[in-house]
């Protein structure tokens, strides 16, 4: 079980890399996707190996990462919506110049 | 003392890592999935980067079958391979002039950036191997999928029924947001 564990830590930690180093927008919802990717094996791990007392259909887990497959969905489509607008605006999605919402 | 910070880093990275000959399968996925994820936030190509994200969502599937979800593992494959992954690349297309460049697509915090990644990673390498879990190796139901569905529409319907709102929420919004003004 710890190395499922560990596998999410590593693999949330290179998303989180990813968010900070990456100029290009996309490349920041790539990272995103793989820092979802790493919650969600955390859950199905907890939902493998972790007895939770008096439910007798142990599928919690899963319930929750399905969910989360779903809201990371809707936040790529609305994301890469963003994306587009701002390339429309901004002929570029370098997050770097896009500094407009900077107080 | 430092000495034996280090053996007891030691020791709970070796409890970490485990047999690899219990489970080969589940360190040669593990090894595809670390080393392309690691190759979509290195790449300097968006489009390279896109499609080793591909290859990081199908190991994450290979993940689940091992996990005993198999339904998830399709729903990984069908909805981020065939519709977030497809999505991505379609975006990265419709606003390149990236692809064909070489631009820089890091930007000058890589050293802050590691720095939280590493401490990040030590923080939850040495709380795993001491956390106190209930591990039991639970028989999941023999009808995973069957046991699935009834969940989905008895215990847990109500977050259903939200989350489809948010879905159509999140279709409107990306029409809306992507329309041409004026138009």
């Amino acid at each position: 079980m710890m190395q499922y564990l560990a596998l999410a830590a590593v693999l949330f930690a290179i998303g989180i890399f990813g968010v900070l180093t990456r100029r290009n927008a996309i490349g920041i919802l790539m990272s995103l996707e793989l820092m979802f990717n790493a919650a969600n094996i955390n859950l199905v791990t907890f939902n493998k190996y972790i007895q939770v007392p008096g439910i007798a259909e142990n599928l919690t887990g899963q319930v929750f990462a399905i969910f989360v497959v779903v809201i990371a969905a809707a936040e790529a489509v609305v994301g890469l919506a963003i994306v587009l607008l701002l390339y429309r605006n901004w002929k570029g999605i370098d997050v770097d110049r896009i500094n407009i919402m900077k107080w | 003392m430092i000495a034996g910070v280090f053996s007891q880093i030691g020791q709970s990275f070796q409890q970490l890592i485990g047999d690899v000959s219990s489970n080969p399968l589940f360190y040669l996925i593990s090894f595809v999935l670390i080393l392309s994820a690691l190759m979509v936030v290195t790449l300097k190509n968006i489009f390279h980067s896109a499609l080793f994200l591909i290859l990081t969502l199908f190991s994450v599937a290979g993940i689940y079958i091992l996990l005993h979800a198999e339904f998830l593992a399709a729903v990984q494959v069908l909805i981020y391979v065939g519709a977030v992954a497809i999505l991505i690349i379609f975006a990265i297309m419709l606003t390149s002039q990236l692809t064909s460049k070489r631009i820089v697509q890091t930007n000058e915090q890589v050293t802050v950036a590691l720095l939280i990644c590493f401490g990040f990673l030590g923080t939850a390498f040495l709380s795993i191997p001491y956390t106190v879990w209930r591990i039991a190796d639970v028989a999941l139901p023999a009808e995973n999928i069957f046991t699935l569905g009834k969940l989905l529409m008895t215990d847990y319907v109500l977050p259903f029924e939200v989350v489809s709102i948010v879905l159509l929420a999140a279709l409107i919004g990306a029409v809306v947001l992507a329309r041409r003004e004026g138009s």
